[in-house]
């Protein structure tokens, strides 16, 4: 249940049967609903069917059919080590969160942090900035890999940082080197609050800014060690959560 | 031409009042010092022409995304209809966001100086503090009689709490940005104050209260609570001295006034009324602009 969209992930003896995905919108509730059935109907099943339902997100009490919930963090350690068994660290960076999960090698949390009440270094960084750049947000990965250098700007604060993209551009700085510089200032920040909880390898990146080629290109520069990312990153979430209502089947 | 009123979700309720005036009852002669101040904010611009240090005229208006433009479209609109053109002008300081981008300016001084300046011109030698929210600062000033800067806090981390958020929730709530502060104070009892007010989360933060089935006026004072508490930890950590004023584009949201005051038990100077024949406290930074460029224009002729 994230501030953006709702993911839902249907698992059977540890093997995904469907996906599905709707934005959150003004009611979250309906449309977990929605996601549900659809992907009930992908995995040809009832939700009578259905044994178990865990619920996570920022908005895990609006998911009104739930058996039980877990907290985020709980959920990325949880997918993070069934999809890479040696992952310890696992980044996860939303529309309007980033947090980093320490977990052990069965997938439970250990430590972890949140970077929350500051949009600078989540997804909302991104898709602001993009606006201001006048590029989609699936061009601006892209955009940036083309840059080699990074225009300075504001990386402390989105709307600090939305002013001096605007200044850049009447200079004619390059889109590619800004929209490099807004990814460089993404990783900074993850990197620092990673910083707070030490980085113990492997790192798994988790949510929808793992989609973007450029803000990966910047961690990894960043981290200075590779990163992995799953198929569908903004679903790794519902999937922990998946992960752990099979465990509360009796 | 027959004027067309746009249809409800046309209307564009964050879009505050742009707008001129020349004082009718003043007029130059060739032989004063007139200057002009150029304030171009991260969301308005404005210019101010005095004659001799007295206020002539001024203009106030949306900063675009071109900040040398928007300076000069200021300074013209301050100077329409006054007969004056910018080759009259014997000195122009620039300030604010946009300073260094103003391009006729013969000097560039931050708003910080500027607002002082103009508060003391405005409010007179007993302002000793001078609280400034724009549209992406907040900047508390200590000042002296004079209206020189002691010291000063701003926001320099992050725009948490400033006007720009007010704008989110006037699109939001469909409410026009100028009934904002009034609107929230129709509260039978003030709300908790809401945890963040991130400009970027400002929607999601009262999305999330219209659910819970707060309604809009309820929205809207926790949120300008919260702002308003902001401001005054800012005044608390520069050291309140009275007597207090607010300048700016929110001094003239009363829903942000009256609970500063309330948070700080203490009143501010009444704003005078700038809809009727008052100065406008947001020109602030633009009077003192002009005022401090009097000062260089008359050093650098050795008087």
């Amino acid at each position: 249940m994230g501030t953006q969209s709702v993911k839902v992930v249907i698992l059977k003896d540890g093997h995904v049967l469907s996906r599905a995905k709707a934005f959150s919108g003004f009611d979250p509730s309906k449309a977990a609903e929605d996601a549900c059935g659809e992907a009930l109907k992908k995995a040809k099943l009832t939700s009578s069917e259905v044994d178990h339902v865990t619920a996570t997100g920022s908005g895990m009490e609006m998911a009104t059919s739930s058996d039980s919930t877990i907290s985020m963090m709980g959920a990325d350690a949880r997918a993070g080590v069934f999809l890479f068994p040696s992952a310890r660290t696992i980044i996860d960076v939303g529309a309007e969160e980033a947090r980093a999960v320490k977990c052990d090698d069965r997938g439970i949390m250990i430590d972890f942090v949140v970077n929350e009440r500051c949009a600078a270094g989540a997804g909302a960084f991104i898709e602001a900035m993009a606006r201001a750049l006048e590029v989609k947000l699936e061009e601006m990965g892209p955009l940036s890999l083309k840059a080699e250098r990074a225009s300075p700007i504001n990386a402390s604060c989105v709307i600090f940082g939305e002013s001096d993209v605007v200044t850049l551009i009447h200079r004619q700085e390059s889109k590619p080197e800004i929209a490099r510089a807004v990814f460089d200032a993404m990783a900074d920040r993850v990197s620092s609050m990673l910083f707070r909880l030490g980085l113990t390898p492997d790192v798994a990146l988790f949510g929808g800014a793992a989609k973007d080629v450029g803000f990966v290109a910047s961690l990894k520069r960043k981290l200075g060690v590779d990163v992995f990312i799953p198929e569908q990153p903004e679903f790794a979430g519902a999937l922990g959560a998946a992960l752990v209502a099979a465990s509360r089947v009796k | 031409m027959m004027k067309e009123t746009p249809a409800k979700e046309d209307i564009e309720y964050w879009r505050w009042q742009e707008y001129h005036r020349v004082l009718a009852d003043k007029s130059w002669k060739n032989k004063d010092v007139i200057t002009a101040g150029v304030d171009v904010g991260s969301v308005g611009s404005k210019a101010a022409i005095m004659i001799d240090g007295d206020i002539y005229s001024w203009g106030v208006m949306r900063t675009g995304s071109n900040s040398p433009e928007s300076a000069t479209k200021a300074l013209n609109w301050a100077l329409e209809g006054t007969g004056l053109g910018v080759g009259d002008l014997k000195y122009i300081v620039g300030t604010g966001y946009g300073r260094v981008n103003v391009p006729m300016a013969n000097k560039a001084i931050t708003e910080i100086a500027c607002h002082a300046k103009g508060a003391n011109y405005i409010w007179g030698p007993k302002v000793r503090t001078v609280l400034d929210v724009g549209g992406q600062d907040i900047k508390a000033i200590r000042i002296d009689e004079t209206g020189r800067v002691v010291s000063f806090l701003m926001n320099d981390k992050c725009a948490a709490g400033t006007g720009r958020g007010m704008e989110v929730f006037a699109d939001l709530l469909k409410i026009p940005i100028e009934q904002i502060g009034e609107v929230s104070l129709k509260v039978a009892e003030e709300p908790e104050p809401v945890s963040c007010t991130c400009v970027a989360f400002a929607k999601t933060e009262a999305m999330g209260l219209l659910r819970k089935g707060w309604t809009k006026e309820k929205v809207l004072a926790a949120y300008t609570r919260a702002m308003a508490i902001r401001m005054a930890n800012l005044i608390n950590r520069v050291g309140l001295e009275k007597e207090l004023v607010i300048t700016g584009g929110q001094s003239k949201n009363m829903g942000i006034v009256t609970r500063i005051e309330e948070n700080l038990s203490v009143k501010t100077l009444p704003s005078p009324d700038w809809r009727g024949n008052g100065l406008d406290p947001m020109v602030a930074g633009a009077i003192g602009a002009a005022l401090l460029g009097r000062a260089l224009y008359l050093k650098s002729q050795g008087s």
